[in-house]
Protein backbone atom coordinates (compact mmCIF):
# COMPACT_ATOMS: atom_id res chain seq x y z
CA UNK A 1 0.00 0.00 0.00
CA UNK A 2 2.30 3.14 -1.07
CA UNK A 3 1.97 6.16 0.69
CA UNK A 4 2.02 9.84 -1.63
CA UNK A 5 2.72 12.26 0.77
CA UNK A 6 1.63 15.73 -1.24
CA UNK A 7 3.53 17.75 1.36
CA UNK A 8 7.04 16.41 1.75
CA UNK A 9 6.82 14.76 -2.01
CA UNK A 10 7.82 11.51 -1.07
CA UNK A 11 6.38 8.25 -2.15
CA UNK A 12 6.74 5.55 0.25
CA UNK A 13 6.85 1.92 -1.07
CA UNK A 14 7.22 -1.68 0.05
CA UNK A 15 9.01 -3.96 -1.72
CA UNK A 16 9.01 -7.80 -0.45
CA UNK A 17 11.96 -10.56 -1.17
CA UNK A 18 9.77 -13.61 -1.32
CA UNK A 19 11.42 -17.44 -1.69
CA UNK A 20 12.09 -20.75 -0.67
CA UNK A 21 14.08 -21.17 2.99
CA UNK A 22 17.92 -20.98 2.03
CA UNK A 23 17.22 -19.18 -1.20
CA UNK A 24 19.00 -15.95 -0.36
CA UNK A 25 17.03 -13.53 0.35
CA UNK A 26 19.04 -12.14 3.52
CA UNK A 27 21.74 -12.25 1.25
CA UNK A 28 20.38 -10.29 -1.35
CA UNK A 29 19.60 -7.08 1.29
CA UNK A 30 22.94 -7.78 3.01
CA UNK A 31 24.35 -7.34 -0.40
CA UNK A 32 22.30 -4.36 -0.80
CA UNK A 33 23.30 -2.87 2.51
CA UNK A 34 26.94 -3.43 2.04
CA UNK A 35 26.34 -0.93 -1.19
CA UNK A 36 24.61 1.98 0.48
CA UNK A 37 25.50 1.80 4.31
CA UNK A 38 27.66 4.37 3.48
CA UNK A 39 24.50 7.21 2.82
CA UNK A 40 22.00 6.04 4.61
CA UNK A 41 21.73 6.34 8.55
CA UNK A 42 19.85 3.38 9.46
CA UNK A 43 21.02 0.00 9.98
CA UNK A 44 19.95 -3.15 9.19
CA UNK A 45 17.47 -4.71 10.82
CA UNK A 46 16.58 -8.68 10.70
CA UNK A 47 14.63 -10.47 13.21
CA UNK A 48 15.74 -13.83 13.06
CA UNK A 49 16.80 -17.38 14.92
CA UNK A 50 20.74 -18.36 16.62
CA UNK A 51 21.18 -19.89 13.32
CA UNK A 52 21.00 -16.94 10.98
CA UNK A 53 17.54 -18.30 9.64
CA UNK A 54 15.17 -15.43 9.15
CA UNK A 55 12.42 -15.55 12.17
CA UNK A 56 9.89 -12.45 11.38
CA UNK A 57 11.85 -10.00 8.73
CA UNK A 58 15.10 -8.50 7.37
CA UNK A 59 14.35 -4.47 6.86
CA UNK A 60 16.35 -2.16 4.66
CA UNK A 61 15.11 1.41 3.55
CA UNK A 62 16.30 2.74 0.22
CA UNK A 63 16.40 5.69 -2.14
CA UNK A 64 16.15 5.37 -5.80
CA UNK A 65 16.54 8.84 -6.28
CA UNK A 66 13.43 11.13 -7.72
CA UNK A 67 10.48 10.53 -9.97
CA UNK A 68 8.73 13.37 -11.50
CA UNK A 69 9.85 15.48 -8.61
CA UNK A 70 8.57 12.76 -5.97
CA UNK A 71 11.51 11.00 -3.92
CA UNK A 72 11.25 7.49 -3.84
CA UNK A 73 11.59 5.91 -0.50
CA UNK A 74 11.68 1.79 -0.98
CA UNK A 75 11.56 -0.29 2.33
CA UNK A 76 12.88 -3.45 1.73
CA UNK A 77 11.99 -6.39 3.81
CA UNK A 78 12.60 -10.07 3.36
CA UNK A 79 10.33 -13.08 4.87
CA UNK A 80 11.09 -15.93 6.46
CA UNK A 81 11.60 -18.68 3.67
CA UNK A 82 10.71 -21.64 6.13
CA UNK A 83 7.44 -23.66 5.52
CA UNK A 84 6.67 -23.76 9.43
CA UNK A 85 6.73 -19.42 9.30
CA UNK A 86 4.08 -19.11 7.21
CA UNK A 87 2.40 -16.64 9.92
CA UNK A 88 4.86 -14.23 10.54
CA UNK A 89 5.52 -14.45 6.59
CA UNK A 90 1.87 -13.58 5.85
CA UNK A 91 2.16 -10.35 8.58
CA UNK A 92 5.05 -9.11 6.63
CA UNK A 93 3.30 -9.30 3.05
CA UNK A 94 0.71 -6.81 4.18
CA UNK A 95 0.65 -3.49 2.55
CA UNK A 96 3.23 -4.98 -0.16
CA UNK A 97 3.60 -2.97 -3.55
CA UNK A 98 5.95 -5.23 -5.70
CA UNK A 99 8.05 -8.28 -5.23
CA UNK A 100 11.54 -9.90 -5.85
CA UNK A 101 10.88 -13.61 -5.77
CA UNK A 102 14.38 -15.19 -4.79
CA UNK A 103 14.49 -18.77 -6.68
CA UNK A 104 17.20 -21.28 -5.47
CA UNK A 105 18.76 -22.64 -8.86
CA UNK A 106 20.18 -25.99 -7.12
CA UNK A 107 18.25 -28.75 -8.58
CA UNK A 108 17.64 -29.98 -5.77
CA UNK A 109 15.43 -27.13 -5.00
CA UNK A 110 13.26 -27.06 -7.85
CA UNK A 111 10.42 -28.19 -5.58
CA UNK A 112 10.70 -26.20 -2.85
CA UNK A 113 10.88 -23.03 -5.69
CA UNK A 114 7.56 -24.10 -6.85
CA UNK A 115 5.86 -24.61 -3.57
CA UNK A 116 7.51 -21.34 -2.52
CA UNK A 117 5.33 -19.39 -5.40
CA UNK A 118 2.66 -20.88 -5.03
CA UNK A 119 2.06 -20.37 -1.16
CA UNK A 120 3.02 -16.99 -2.11
CA UNK A 121 -0.25 -16.69 -4.44
CA UNK A 122 -2.45 -18.07 -1.33
CA UNK A 123 -0.43 -15.60 1.01
CA UNK A 124 -1.23 -12.25 -1.45
CA UNK A 125 -4.88 -13.70 -2.24
CA UNK A 126 -5.38 -13.72 1.74
CA UNK A 127 -5.13 -9.71 0.85
CA UNK A 128 -7.22 -10.05 -2.25
CA UNK A 129 -4.20 -9.59 -4.48
CA UNK A 130 -3.85 -11.58 -7.63
CA UNK A 131 -0.03 -12.58 -8.65
CA UNK A 132 -0.79 -11.62 -11.98
CA UNK A 133 -2.05 -7.67 -10.72
CA UNK A 134 1.31 -7.38 -8.56
CA UNK A 135 4.56 -5.91 -9.87
CA UNK A 136 7.09 -8.87 -9.75
CA UNK A 137 10.65 -9.88 -10.56
CA UNK A 138 11.95 -13.00 -10.51
CA UNK A 139 15.70 -13.36 -9.53
CA UNK A 140 17.55 -16.85 -10.18
CA UNK A 141 19.97 -16.83 -7.43
CA UNK A 142 23.60 -19.01 -6.54
CA UNK A 143 24.39 -19.33 -9.98
CA UNK A 144 28.04 -19.05 -9.08
CA UNK A 145 27.77 -22.52 -7.96
CA UNK A 146 27.89 -23.99 -11.66
CA UNK A 147 31.41 -22.92 -11.47
CA UNK A 148 32.10 -25.43 -8.55
CA UNK A 149 30.59 -28.05 -10.55
CA UNK A 150 27.34 -28.21 -8.77
CA UNK A 151 24.17 -28.96 -10.44
CA UNK A 152 22.09 -26.23 -11.12
CA UNK A 153 18.68 -25.31 -13.07
CA UNK A 154 19.00 -24.00 -16.17
CA UNK A 155 16.82 -20.85 -16.85
CA UNK A 156 14.59 -22.44 -19.37
CA UNK A 157 13.73 -24.93 -16.62
CA UNK A 158 13.22 -21.89 -14.00
CA UNK A 159 11.49 -19.72 -16.16
CA UNK A 160 9.14 -22.87 -17.44
CA UNK A 161 8.65 -23.94 -13.81
CA UNK A 162 8.33 -20.49 -12.35
CA UNK A 163 7.42 -17.45 -14.72
CA UNK A 164 5.66 -19.22 -17.58
CA UNK A 165 2.26 -17.76 -16.67
CA UNK A 166 3.51 -14.30 -15.41
CA UNK A 167 6.03 -13.50 -17.92
CA UNK A 168 8.13 -11.07 -15.65
CA UNK A 169 11.53 -10.08 -15.65
CA UNK A 170 13.90 -12.49 -14.79
CA UNK A 171 17.60 -11.62 -13.54
CA UNK A 172 20.34 -14.71 -13.05
CA UNK A 173 22.25 -13.75 -9.99
CA UNK A 174 24.64 -14.51 -7.20
CA UNK A 175 23.72 -12.71 -4.01
CA UNK A 176 26.97 -13.80 -2.39
CA UNK A 177 29.05 -12.15 -5.28
CA UNK A 178 26.48 -9.57 -5.76
CA UNK A 179 26.31 -10.01 -9.34
CA UNK A 180 23.07 -8.63 -10.67
CA UNK A 181 22.00 -7.66 -7.37
CA UNK A 182 21.19 -4.00 -7.98
CA UNK A 183 20.20 -4.23 -11.32
CA UNK A 184 17.20 -6.83 -10.19
CA UNK A 185 16.04 -4.42 -7.08
CA UNK A 186 16.10 -1.20 -9.61
CA UNK A 187 14.08 -3.28 -12.27
CA UNK A 188 11.14 -4.36 -9.18
CA UNK A 189 11.19 -0.92 -7.91
CA UNK A 190 10.91 0.32 -11.33
CA UNK A 191 7.94 -1.96 -11.71
CA UNK A 192 6.20 -0.98 -8.79
CA UNK A 193 6.47 2.56 -9.18
CA UNK A 194 5.17 2.84 -13.07
CA UNK A 195 2.59 1.31 -11.40
CA UNK A 196 1.46 3.65 -9.36
CA UNK A 197 2.97 6.34 -11.47
CA UNK A 198 -0.51 7.53 -12.71
CA UNK A 199 -1.32 8.40 -9.33
CA UNK A 200 2.01 11.38 -9.35
CA UNK A 201 0.75 13.15 -12.74
CA UNK B 1 -2.67 -0.04 -4.07
CA UNK B 2 -1.80 2.96 -2.71
CA UNK B 3 -3.39 6.00 -0.92
CA UNK B 4 -2.38 10.12 -1.05
CA UNK B 5 -3.02 12.50 1.58
CA UNK B 6 -2.94 15.94 0.50
CA UNK B 7 -0.67 18.72 2.05
CA UNK B 8 -4.43 20.05 4.30
CA UNK B 9 -4.55 16.80 5.45
CA UNK B 10 -1.15 16.20 6.23
CA UNK B 11 -0.89 19.69 8.05
CA UNK B 12 -4.03 18.88 10.18
CA UNK B 13 -2.64 15.65 11.46
CA UNK B 14 0.36 17.60 12.28
CA UNK B 15 -0.97 19.92 13.95
CA UNK B 16 -3.76 17.81 16.13
CA UNK B 17 -0.24 15.52 17.62
CA UNK B 18 1.21 18.93 18.38
CA UNK B 19 -1.21 20.53 20.48
CA UNK B 20 -2.74 17.20 22.00
CA UNK B 21 0.34 15.56 22.41
CA UNK B 22 3.67 17.28 21.72
CA UNK B 23 2.23 19.41 24.45
CA UNK B 24 2.52 17.36 27.12
CA UNK B 25 6.27 16.71 26.66
CA UNK B 26 6.12 13.66 25.08
CA UNK B 27 9.45 12.76 23.18
CA UNK B 28 8.01 11.58 19.64
CA UNK B 29 4.95 10.48 18.21
CA UNK B 30 4.87 8.42 15.05
CA UNK B 31 1.57 7.97 12.86
CA UNK B 32 2.21 4.61 10.55
CA UNK B 33 0.22 2.40 8.36
CA UNK B 34 -0.46 -1.27 9.04
CA UNK B 35 2.29 -1.50 6.12
CA UNK B 36 4.98 0.23 7.55
CA UNK B 37 4.98 3.17 6.04
CA UNK B 38 5.74 6.80 8.13
CA UNK B 39 3.04 8.96 7.46
CA UNK B 40 3.67 11.53 10.03
CA UNK B 41 6.92 11.92 12.79
CA UNK B 42 7.07 14.30 15.12
CA UNK B 43 9.71 15.05 18.03
CA UNK B 44 10.66 17.11 20.83
CA UNK B 45 13.89 17.91 18.89
CA UNK B 46 16.31 16.10 21.12
CA UNK B 47 16.51 12.66 20.43
CA UNK B 48 16.68 11.33 16.36
CA UNK B 49 15.20 7.87 16.28
CA UNK B 50 15.72 5.51 13.19
CA UNK B 51 11.86 6.35 12.39
CA UNK B 52 12.15 3.18 9.47
CA UNK B 53 13.06 1.39 11.40
CA UNK B 54 11.13 2.35 14.35
CA UNK B 55 7.79 2.02 11.69
CA UNK B 56 8.40 -1.73 10.29
CA UNK B 57 8.87 -3.17 14.05
CA UNK B 58 5.92 -1.29 15.28
CA UNK B 59 3.94 -2.69 11.79
CA UNK B 60 5.34 -6.42 12.44
CA UNK B 61 4.57 -6.25 16.25
CA UNK B 62 1.47 -4.94 16.09
CA UNK B 63 0.41 -7.50 13.64
CA UNK B 64 1.70 -10.13 15.40
CA UNK B 65 0.23 -9.21 18.70
CA UNK B 66 -3.00 -9.55 16.72
CA UNK B 67 -2.12 -12.95 15.54
CA UNK B 68 -1.78 -14.30 18.79
CA UNK B 69 -4.75 -12.72 19.77
CA UNK B 70 -6.93 -14.60 17.53
CA UNK B 71 -4.88 -17.46 17.97
CA UNK B 72 -6.27 -17.58 21.55
CA UNK B 73 -9.68 -16.61 20.62
CA UNK B 74 -9.69 -12.90 21.28
CA UNK B 75 -10.70 -10.18 18.73
CA UNK B 76 -7.68 -7.92 19.93
CA UNK B 77 -5.37 -7.07 22.86
CA UNK B 78 -6.26 -3.22 23.37
CA UNK B 79 -3.38 -2.24 25.70
CA UNK B 80 0.02 -2.44 23.76
CA UNK B 81 2.86 -0.78 25.99
CA UNK B 82 6.19 -1.24 26.83
CA UNK B 83 7.66 -0.05 29.41
CA UNK B 84 11.45 0.65 30.04
CA UNK B 85 13.48 2.40 32.87
CA UNK B 86 13.51 5.84 31.44
CA UNK B 87 11.36 5.71 27.97
CA UNK B 88 8.29 3.79 27.37
CA UNK B 89 6.21 3.04 24.06
CA UNK B 90 2.77 2.72 23.50
CA UNK B 91 0.52 1.57 20.28
CA UNK B 92 -2.87 2.49 19.89
CA UNK B 93 -4.82 1.53 16.65
CA UNK B 94 -6.43 3.68 14.34
CA UNK B 95 -9.18 2.17 12.86
CA UNK B 96 -7.61 -0.86 10.89
CA UNK B 97 -4.74 0.49 8.96
CA UNK B 98 -3.24 3.33 10.83
CA UNK B 99 -1.16 3.29 14.46
CA UNK B 100 -0.43 5.66 16.33
CA UNK B 101 3.33 5.25 17.79
CA UNK B 102 3.82 7.65 21.15
CA UNK B 103 7.09 7.79 23.11
CA UNK B 104 7.74 9.17 26.41
CA UNK B 105 9.82 9.08 29.43
CA UNK B 106 8.73 8.21 33.19
CA UNK B 107 7.04 12.08 34.21
CA UNK B 108 4.50 11.72 31.85
CA UNK B 109 1.72 10.08 33.38
CA UNK B 110 0.12 7.16 31.14
CA UNK B 111 -3.80 7.64 32.33
CA UNK B 112 -3.52 10.84 31.15
CA UNK B 113 -1.63 10.39 28.27
CA UNK B 114 -4.02 7.56 27.03
CA UNK B 115 -7.22 10.30 27.18
CA UNK B 116 -5.34 12.72 25.15
CA UNK B 117 -4.72 10.13 22.42
CA UNK B 118 -8.17 9.01 22.67
CA UNK B 119 -8.94 12.85 21.81
CA UNK B 120 -6.67 13.25 19.43
CA UNK B 121 -7.71 9.45 17.00
CA UNK B 122 -11.36 11.04 16.62
CA UNK B 123 -9.60 13.86 14.57
CA UNK B 124 -7.21 11.88 13.01
CA UNK B 125 -10.08 9.72 12.17
CA UNK B 126 -11.76 12.39 10.56
CA UNK B 127 -8.55 13.44 8.42
CA UNK B 128 -8.12 10.59 7.17
CA UNK B 129 -11.79 9.36 6.45
CA UNK B 130 -11.77 11.73 3.80
CA UNK B 131 -8.98 9.43 1.86
CA UNK B 132 -8.00 9.14 -1.72
CA UNK B 133 -7.87 5.67 -2.52
CA UNK B 134 -7.45 2.67 -5.05
N1 LIG C 1 26.97 -19.97 -3.38
C1 LIG C 1 26.01 -19.13 -3.06
N2 LIG C 1 25.47 -19.18 -1.83
C2 LIG C 1 24.50 -18.28 -1.54
C3 LIG C 1 24.03 -17.32 -2.46
N3 LIG C 1 23.06 -16.59 -1.88
C4 LIG C 1 22.93 -17.06 -0.63
N4 LIG C 1 23.79 -18.07 -0.40
C5 LIG C 1 23.97 -18.85 0.83
O1 LIG C 1 22.78 -19.54 1.13
C6 LIG C 1 22.55 -19.59 2.52
C7 LIG C 1 21.19 -19.05 2.87
O2 LIG C 1 21.12 -17.67 2.51
P1 LIG C 1 20.09 -16.65 3.16
O3 LIG C 1 20.28 -15.36 2.49
O4 LIG C 1 20.17 -16.70 4.62
O5 LIG C 1 18.72 -17.32 2.70
P2 LIG C 1 17.24 -16.85 3.00
O6 LIG C 1 16.50 -16.94 1.73
O7 LIG C 1 17.25 -15.53 3.67
O8 LIG C 1 16.75 -18.00 4.02
P3 LIG C 1 15.54 -17.93 5.09
O9 LIG C 1 15.77 -16.72 5.93
O10 LIG C 1 15.58 -19.18 5.87
O11 LIG C 1 14.29 -17.84 4.29
C8 LIG C 1 23.69 -18.79 3.17
O12 LIG C 1 24.67 -19.67 3.59
C9 LIG C 1 24.19 -17.94 2.02
O13 LIG C 1 25.55 -17.61 2.16
C10 LIG C 1 24.64 -17.30 -3.77
O14 LIG C 1 24.33 -16.51 -4.65
N5 LIG C 1 25.60 -18.24 -4.00
MG1 LIG D 1 16.50 -14.88 5.43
Amino acid sequence: MAFINTKTKEVQVKLVFVGPGRGGKTTNLEYIFKRIRHRIESDMVSIKTQGDRTLFFDFLPFELGAIKDYNVKTQLYTVPGQIKYNATRKLVLKGVDGIVFVADSLVDRRESNINSLNNLKDNLRFYDIDIADIPIVFQYNKRDLATEGMPILDVETLEKDLNARLNAPSFTASALKGDNVIPTVKKAISKTVVAIRKKLL
Amino acid sequence: MSYILDQEQLDGLEEALTTDLMTLGIQSVILIDMAGNVIVNLDDGKVRHDVYSLAALAAGNFGAVSAMASIIGEEEFSLLFHKGKSENINFTKIMDDFLLVSIFGNDVSLGYLRLKIDEVIEKIKGLINRLQSS
